[in-house]
């Protein structure tokens, strides 16, 4: 059930057990990300899809297994060395009163920068190239909280791009966006995984993760039910199983993906 | 949302309080108004601490001030100016330098401009351990000194302990602190009604917070702990702004947020215990300090340097009113940094009042 | 928007009539009980058959005048201003959907003990009506500035931002009262044994100065429960059950500062009675002011009954009763904070 043992798979967990308090979430699960891939978690409420991701970023601490990067237990790397392989799109984070744009995204920068060195020629290319890609270049000045709810998500997304990570996770980058940003949110997803970073994210719009995802992670009270491209998982036996909820699956016109069409309800 | 790799970047606008900064390997993103301000600040404070070296009953002027530095002037002038007024300005510059630090530290971590130590427990407690020794010892100021730095401490302590459940959320500090600081509140009130009334009375004086008896065996120990402190909260200053976005963004940029916060706390609480020892209690310095100098200078959030240079002047500005206002009485420090401590809490809560719509 | 829980733990397992039944029959034969014990217990060795000999007649003996004059006095006091500041506290949590909110924490006790400060430096310090009167001024002030901007914010600002606002102008106000007696050794003196809030010397003419406010205070309070209920679900669902958040919250505010300011004015600055009582009702009866309120007029004298009598009993110079509710209630408020349940801090 897991990704096949011979693509390469730089971040992975192991026996895997988290939760808080006496309260266990997620049991004794394995997991491995496959490199280059655009890898959704998904699942209905209460699964533990935000604390897998949590985990995976070392926000949470296992009770016991471990989160392996290169091999390695990520509870024992340095915090700066970890920020600089695997970076995070937290769900909710505070933007300090006033703060601009560029000074947020430059924050961005933090893991690769030392006592001495704050600002260096690299750092600013990074934020340069990260507000490019956000379409943040002529809001540069403008305080944050001025800004509304899709510019805004778009100045995090920018920062955590500005940290220049292999390995980016999102925690339902999504939510409280329209439409049109939703879009644009999961595109520039799709164009990072295809310069070759590994992306990670928890999606609660099952369509979007089909649609967008190359490989799918489905979660049910803490464990992983089904995995692989979503093609081969989203079927309508799942969706039932799963999520409770009756549908039928078809090819999505535009992608061909799997798109979920709930059956019509029955007013007697 | 993408951009073809290859096309020309746009060079970097940057907002006019930021200017980026690089001498040879250093480099830095300088907050130009914050640094310009600073500046001022401390020339200020500078001015008015010499100045208060001339102010007193003694009748000395400027520039017998000067000729006492350079010990052509006679004992009698030198001993004023150097063993009784400088030591007490020197105090005044360090203490409101390291209050502010303390508050701005606190305030951070809190993520909230009333998370002051003077608020969180820590004056209750240094409060607490001097009125102990006084009850207990004969009480000289050693002692009592002595008493209030491990009563300070011992709340940090206290607190953190409390506080502590899979780690220390900002809010669970803020009201596991408010908490002690009633306790203690309630302890010392408490304490005062089992002194005799002059016992009582010179004991709520320094509860006051007071600089009338500092001399240089106050300010030496208050400037080593000063050197040992300011440092490493600098040192974490730049972890410190991470986390004001939350700890889930914070530890994204590889901040080690628990380690952090102790570290931080520790300092924050060494340097008020440190200045509650030697001056007792002063209010509002480490409330309103860090806050007056992050809206002078625009910067988004709390900056140490800044802060500390605003504290030094507050305070010697506050010290110079207590001696002079009524004079020839002296009032306590704390009861002049109470006032103008009391009218920012009222500005602060009214504009809060009005932004907020 | 979320609204911090007010449920701070798991639901009671039954809240069923007989629970609560139980709970009045409880509570009506401890707080008799705890009357009595107060009248017949303190310093002063006096017997019970004298204190029997001194209700029953008044034969002009010492004995006879401290049980009569101050120790029925102070347990009557003791009653009144537990209900003035348990009730006050019972208002207080939904209305500013805030569990941890305390007249005493929030800062109204501290500008009802200003005002007193002031008018007792300036206009002499018997409590009379002036000097009530004050004390209504000084609660009402604090007590607007800290609901007013307290609660301001996104969502109506966090539970923490409005104890830090309450505790930050308490601080203020009480330094500044600190500051005045300073000045003032006699004034000084008298304020040190009150300012945590003490019954000692109080008697028949503090509990008659009082009374008519707290009763008003009482009076409107009980017509509060069903509006209270309405208003900790949030104002927009308030309003869509047909009750007027505006005018609830004007009516509490006026409650809280007529119960408090009397309150402190009587016996000085108690904190911790409104934060505890509503607790350990809701922990008996459930999140229903309907219950809560009526209960808390037995529940509040109880508490505030018992540390009167602990504070007289424990230590050989008395322990004002408000030392002892601080040292009760701050181990609750630090405990309330690290329940698993308490979220939305």
């Amino acid at each position: 059930m897991n990704a096949p043992l011979n693509t390469p798979a730089r971040l992975a967990a192991h026996a895997l057990c988290t939760g808080y308090g006496e309260r266990q979430i997620i049991t004794d699960l394995d997991v491995r990300v496959p490199d280059g891939s655009f890898t959704v978690i998904i699942g209905p409420n209460g699964c533990g899809k935000s604390t897998l991701l949590r985990s995976l970023v070392r926000l949470i601490t296992p009770t016991s297994g471990a989160v392996l990067l290169d091999g390695a237990d990520i509870a024992r790397t340095r915090s700066k060395l970890l920020a600089q392989q695997i970076g995070l799109l937290p769900q909710a984070s505070i933007a300090p009163e006033g703060i601009t744009v560029i000074d947020l995204v430059s924050r961005g920068r933090h893991p690769h920068q030392s006592a001495l060195r704050r600002w260096s020629k690299h750092d600013e290319q990074a934020v340069q190239e990260a507000l490019a890609r956000t379409r943040l270049t002529d809001l540069t000045t403008r305080a944050v909280d001025e800004l509304s709810g899709g510019q805004r998500q778009r100045v995090w997304i920018a920062m955590a791009l500005a940290q220049e990570t292999p390995i980016l996770l999102l925690d339902e980058p999504t939510t409280y966006l329209d439409i049109s940003h939703q879009i644009d949110v999961l595109d520039l997803c799709t164009s990072l995984q295809r310069e070759g970073r590994t992306l990670v994210a928890v999606l609660h719009d099952l369509n979007q993760a089909a649609r967008y995802a190359t490989h799918l992670i489905v979660l049910q009270a803490g464990r992983i039910v089904a995995e692989g491209p979503p093609a081969a998982v989203v079927t309508a036996e799942l969706v039932g199983q799963v999520f409770g909820v009756a549908a039928r699956v078809i090819p999505d016109p535009e992608t061909g993906s799997p798109l979920i069409i709930p059956h019509a309800p029955v007013f007697t | 949302m993408s951009v073809k790799t290859g096309d020309a970047l746009a060079p970097l606008r940057w907002p006019h309080a930021i200017r980026p900064l690089r001498v040879g390997r250093f480099s830095v993103r300088l907050e130009v108004r914050a640094a310009v301000l600073t500046v001022v600040f401390l020339l200020v404070a500078l001015a008015v601490g010499v100045w208060s070296l001339t102010v007193g009953s003694a009748g000395i002027g400027l520039s017998e001030v000067m000729s006492a530095f350079g010990g052509s002037a006679n004992p009698g002038t030198s001993r004023v100016v150097l063993e009784w007024r400088l030591p007490r300005v020197v105090f005044a510059l360090l203490a409101g330098a390291a209050l502010a630090i303390g508050g701005a530290v606190f305030q951070s971590i809190t993520r909230n401009p009333l998370g002051s130590p003077d608020i969180i427990g820590f004056s209750s407690g240094a409060y607490t351990g001097a009125l102990l020794v006084g009850i207990l010892a004969t009480g000289s100021t050693w002692s009592i000194s002595a008493g209030a730095l491990a009563g300070g401490l011992l709340t940090g302590v206290a607190v953190y302990l409390l506080a502590f459940r899979q780690g220390i959320a900002a809010a669970r500090i803020v009201v596991v602190g408010v908490g002690l600081s009633l306790f203690l509140s309630a302890f010392n009130t408490w304490l005062l009604t089992t002194m005799r009334l002059e016992q009582a009375i010179s004991a709520a004086s320094w509860g006051a917070g007071s600089l009338a008896d500092i001399g240089w065996g106050q300010t030496i120990p208050v400037l080593i702990g000063m050197a040992l402190c300011v440092p490493v909260v600098l040192w974490f200053a730049a972890d410190m702004r991470m986390l004001e976005m939350g700890d889930d963004a914070g530890r994204a940029v590889g901040v080690p947020a628990e380690r952090v916060r102790i570290v931080l706390l520790l300092m924050g609480v060494l340097l008020v215990a440190l200045v509650t020892a030697a001056a007792g209690p002063i209010a509002f310095v480490a409330l309103a300090a860090p806050q007056l100098a992050m809206r002078l200078a625009g910067t988004p959030g709390v900056r140490i340097v800044p802060a500390a240079v605003f504290g030094a002047l507050l305070l010697v500005v506050s010290d110079l009113i207590a001696r002079t206002v009524i004079a020839p009485v002296q009032l306590p420090v704390g009861v002049v940094t109470l006032c103008l401590g009391g009218a920012y809490l009222v500005w602060l809560l009214a504009t809060a009042g009005r932004r907020a719509r | 928007m979320t609204t911090p829980a007010l449920v701070t733990g798991p639901a009671p397992a039954s809240t069923g009539a007989g629970r609560k039944a139980a709970a009045v029959i409880v509570g009506v034969v401890l707080l008799a009980g705890l009357t009595v014990a107060s009248i017949f217990i303190g310093s002063g060795n006096i017997t019970a058959a004298q204190v029997w000999a001194a209700l029953d007649t008044d034969s002009g003996s010492t004995t006879d005048l401290l049980v009569r004059d101050f120790r029925v006095p102070r347990t009557l006091l003791a009653i009144v201003v537990g209900i003035a500041l348990g009730l006050a506290g019972a208002i207080i949590q939904p209305l500013t959907r805030n569990p941890l909110a305390d007249p005493g924490i929030l800062g109204v006790n501290a500008g009802a003990y200003c005002a007193v400060v002031l008018a007792a430096t300036f206009l002499g310090s018997a409590v009379d009506l002036t000097l009530v009167s004050c004390s209504l001024a000084g609660a009402l002030v604090a007590a607007l500035i800290v609901y007013g901007v307290g609660n301001t914010g996104p969502a109506g600002g966090t539970p923490t931002k409005l104890v830090l606002t309450g505790v930050a102008l308490g601080a203020v106000l009480s330094g500044v009262a600190f500051a005045v007696t300073l000045t003032r050794p006699e004034v000084f003196d008298k304020i040190r044994f009150w300012s945590a809030g003490s019954l000692q010397g109080r008697q028949f003419d503090t509990l008659w100065a009082v009374l008519p406010f707290i009763a008003a205070g009482v009076v409107i309070a009980l017509f509060m429960p069903r509006a209270l209920n309405a208003l900790s679900l949030g104002d927009d669902l308030a309003v869509a059950l047909g009750s007027r958040p505006g005018v609830t919250k004007a009516a509490g505010i006026v409650a809280v500062t007529l119960l408090c300011g009397a309150a402190t004015a009587a016996a000085g600055p108690i904190a911790f009675v409104g934060l505890m009582v509503p607790h350990a009702l809701r922990s008996i009866v459930g999140p229903d002011q309907r219950w809560i309120m009526p209960l808390a007029l037995l529940a509040a004298p109880i508490l505030l009954l018992s540390a009167d009598i602990i504070g007289r009993v424990v230590v050989s110079s008395e322990l004002p009763v408000g030392v002892v509710t601080a040292f009760l209630g701050a181990p609750v408020l630090i405990a309330l904070t690290r329940r698993k349940g308490a979220r939305g801090l």
